[in-house]
């Protein structure tokens, strides 16, 4: 057998963590291999040392059957390793050409061939579907369109190994489409692809063989067509999960939210209500304004016009203080960047809204802090050494569950979370509908917003479809349907326009 | 559970121990080399010689601790000087002019920094920028304001400040003390000590879990003026004189005692026990070399590749 790449029984040790406990993993040529398991189970950290970002303490790389010893990125990818990272690795002032080219620019002589690069760039672009204009700088693209870029550069060089950690997390179904149309592309090439995704339709659609992962241990490796959706789940969770979809019970009660001709800058004339007791959902594609809406409402952008009713009261709410005050809180889309202070540890972050609940005259009580941290910590079943953990160190499930235990401690009425399963495995997916049914329940009103059609239509009571900043349609959960949302969603095709 | 928190808390202690051991290491060398170094009356001298600027050192670590600088203290100790000197020579019952000249360079600690926070906030000008132009233009005002001469004929309590003792212990070795303890206790203990960490880690994450992250600037820049201001009358008294190049170059001493006491300049990290141990690790450096009869062009390029080295320490700690 020939094996483009194998990694044999992979060791790497965190400070209170056993990351990888002898993982191993073979690729062929032509091949996709799925990665799968859930989160801190390992798969980032293996994918991390395959690409030098990482160093493993013991273990062995071959490639071709000959032994690689590399330490850094830069020696991985002079090997023809490329790698697509969960979290972006791009200088966003830098423009995406310069991205796409970063350390391997082309050159006339002494000066960069800035021309040649821009048309190569825009070349491969088109290959995944979409039209970027290359020349902007990548912090003024979306994060679908960073995606995108990432993705270019890493098939744009001498690519024989790609690892993929989650590159669907924020694509629509359409660029997912493309995205698999580009990996079969690559496939006939002869590149071998290690695959890592939470969405096990995705798997079961472009993989060959399937790795499960559980606890930093390899658990199983098969052929796709051997295995079923269930199988995969049980491998990763070592237990049997009920529903996919727990539904929300609560009984509806009084309206605790209502939006009035609400106008901003991307939002046009959006008007719904929000009832204590109910999940609504808000569905759309990449950039139709979503995030955007529940950023007015949450005071964290500037409103032109109109009105904001809280428990039936008028209130005008110009900082996200002022939105905590009133009881909303909002898990934003991307917890990195938006959530996390990678400076604190786990207790910081988790008691930073709060730390005014927990003052003794002018100093926080470090036992109320303490005990509040650790209940949340324990509830939420965080996975981590302890809560003087740094929240760095955490894998992407768990990071989420620190920002979820912020809000949760806060005790809001109103919780708006913003794609809150991006990136995150089945087992703790479940937790976290059940965690919002729970708050439907305590009577909180809840907005989930989620580009994962299946998982709104299963949790939502209401789904919002919403359009180039419009609301185009609210569906109760028993008459909407994939199409339903879809043909809403894209109401104003005709006018879509993407960025360049 | 508890056992791990002990071991967290255990590499915190560490990385001020680093700093720690090599003061120490210091103080024991310099002690084979010069007998009078160890003794009580030099060390109170050491703190007494590092107090101004430690004291702004204090100010500056908050600074930096939300990715910051502040170079403006440097021409802050010498027009805080001047006004507080300018007070007291008004003829007016000693103890009330001595109250008004302080409370005069407080507050304009106070103006300053908030000028610096409200164009770093509001304007969105980068730090470096809005303080190297306070800078200039407070030690214009500085030369402007005294046409160049100092300002003394001083009443003689006013001295007392920056050359008095007690029990022995300098007036403003004392003052450092305090500033030291209170500025720990803030960043450590209280709500506005987290929030400075949680700015300084993701502006925008802290915005969006609820704080006023432009109260939190600008109240770390009034923290640096204010402190800059309380070196620069402790420094007025101990010349007994205003004058209006007093303080020159001090951001640069101060940045480096941060910087050595391990607070990152990218913000984020660092404590003020750290500082500390920065300042006196270069006061101890400079006495040293004194004793030992080091030209002080020598002694400037000593000094600087002892702060590379401790930067570089802490930087191979951190690995």
């Amino acid at each position: 057998m020939n094996y483009l790449l194998r990694m044999r029984d992979i060791v790497k040790r965190y400070p209170g963590v056993l990351a990888l406990d002898k993982v191993s993993i073979d690729l062929q040529p032509g091949e996709v291999h799925c990665l799968v398991g859930e989160n801190g189970a390992g798969k980032s950290t293996l994918m991390k040392v395959l690409s030098g970002a990482v160093k493993k303490d013991s273990g062995e790389i071959l490639i071709n059957d000959k032994k690689v010893e590399y330490h850094s990125p830069s020696g991985s990818q002079a090997l023809g390793i490329s790698t697509i990272y969960q979290d972006f690795r791009l200088v966003p002032e830098l423009s995406a050409a310069a991205n796409i080219f970063l350390g391997r620019e082309m050159k006339n002589d002494f000066f960069l061939n800035k021309k040649e690069m821009n048309i190569k760039a825009a070349e491969t672009i088109s290959q995944l579907g979409r039209e970027i204009d290359v020349t902007l700088p990548v912090n003024s693209l979306s994060t679908a369109e960073r995606q995108i870029i990432e993705i270019a550069r890493a098939i744009i060089g001498n690519v024989k190994i790609l690892a993929m950690d989650e590159p669907t997390a924020p694509l629509t179904s359409k660029e997912c489409e493309n995205l698999f149309g580009v990996i079969k592309k690559l496939k006939n090439n002869g590149v071998g692809i290690i695959y890592i995704s939470h969405r096990l339709e995705e798997i079961f659609e472009i993989g060959d063989r399937v790795t499960v992962l559980r606890d930093g241990r390899n658990v199983r490796t098969a052929a796709l067509k051997e295995v079923d959706k269930n199988d995969l789940i049980k491998l990763m969770v070592g237990r049997e999960l009920a529903d996919e979809y727990p539904r929300n019970k609560a009984a509806k009660g009084e309206e605790i939210l209502r939006v009035e001709n609400l106008n901003s800058e991307k939002i046009t004339e959006v008007s719904f209500s929000l009832n204590k007791g109910e999940v609504l959902g808000i569905a759309g594609l990449v950039g139709a304004g979503r995030s955007e809406l529940v950023r007015l409402i949450f005071g964290a952008d500037k409103i032109t016009s109109g009105k904001i009713f809280i428990g039936g009261k008028d209130l005008m709410i110009k900082s996200p203080a002022e939105a905590i005050k009133a009881g909303i809180a909002l898990l934003t889309e991307d917890r990195n960047l938006l959530g996390l202070f990678m400076n604190l540890n786990v207790r910081e972050n988790i008691s930073v809204s709060s730390l005014g609940n927990m003052l003794t005259g002018i100093f926080v009580n470090k036992q109320k802090e303490l005990i509040a941290a650790q209940n949340q910590f324990d509830k939420l079943r965080i996975k981590a050494p302890s809560i003087e953990t740094a929240v760095e160190t955490l894998s992407g499930g768990n990071r989420q569950k620190v920002v979820l235990a912020r809000w949760l401690e806060m005790n809001s009425n109103i919780l708006i979370f913003d794609e809150p399963t991006a990136g995150i495995d089945v087992g703790v997916k479940y937790e976290i509908y059940n965690l919002i049914n729970n708050l439907a329940e305590q009577g909180k009103g809840v907005i989930v917003i989620s580009s994962d059609l299946s998982e709104l239509m299963g949790i939502s009571d209401r789904i919002t479809v919403m359009c180039e900043g419009r609301i185009t349609g609210i569906l109760q959960a028993s008459e909407a349907s994939q199409e339903k949302i879809l043909d809403l969603a894209t109401k104003f095709s005709s006018k879509v326009k993407y960025a360049g | 559970m508890q056992a791990k928190v002990r071991t967290a808390k255990f590499v915190e202690l560490v990385s001020e121990f680093s700093i720690g051991l090599a003061l120490i290491a210091e103080i024991i060398l310099f002690s084979q080399f010069s007998q009078y170094f160890f003794t009580a009356d030099n060390l109170l001298n050491v703190t007494l010689q590092a107090s101004i600027t430690a004291i702004i050192a204090a100010g500056m670590t908050f600074v930096i601790l939300t990715a910051g600088i502040d170079l403006s203290v440097g021409s802050l100790v010498a027009f805080a000087g001047i006004l507080a000197t300018s007070v007291i020579k008004i003829n007016l019952p000693v103890y009330l002019g001595l109250s008004l000249g302080i409370l005069t360079g407080l507050l304009f600690g106070v103006f300053s920094g908030y000028i610096a926070g409200l164009f770093v906030t509001r304007f969105k000008i980068t730090p470096f920028i809005v303080t190297l132009a306070l800078m200039t233009i407070w030690r214009g005002v500085s030369f402007v304001f005294t046409e160049g001469r100092p300002i003394w004929d001083l009443p003689e309590v006013f001295s007392y400040l920056g050359g008095g003792r007690v029990a022995g212990v300098p007036v403003p070795t004392i003052i450092m003390i305090i500033v030291f303890v209170v500025s720990h206790i803030v960043l450590t203990k209280t709500r506005f000590g987290r929030y400075v960490y949680a700015v300084a880690g993701n502006p925008e994450a802290a915005r969006l879990a609820g704080i006023n992250t432009n109260k939190i600037i600008i109240s770390v820049y009034i923290i640096s003026g204010v402190l800059s201001a309380v070196s620069g009358i402790l420094l007025a008294s101990r010349i007994n004189s205003g004058q209006p190049n007093a303080g020159l170059m001090y951001e640069l001493d101060v940045i480096a005692a941060v910087v050595v006491g391990g607070t990152s300049l990218f913000g984020g990290r660092g404590t003020i026990i750290g500082t500390f141990l920065g300042a006196m690790l270069i006061a101890v450096l400079r006495n040293g070399l004194n004793l030992l009869n080091v030209g002080s062009y020598v002694q400037q390029v000593i000094v600087g590749v002892v702060i590379l080295l401790a930067v570089l320490l802490d930087q191979l700690r951190k690995k």
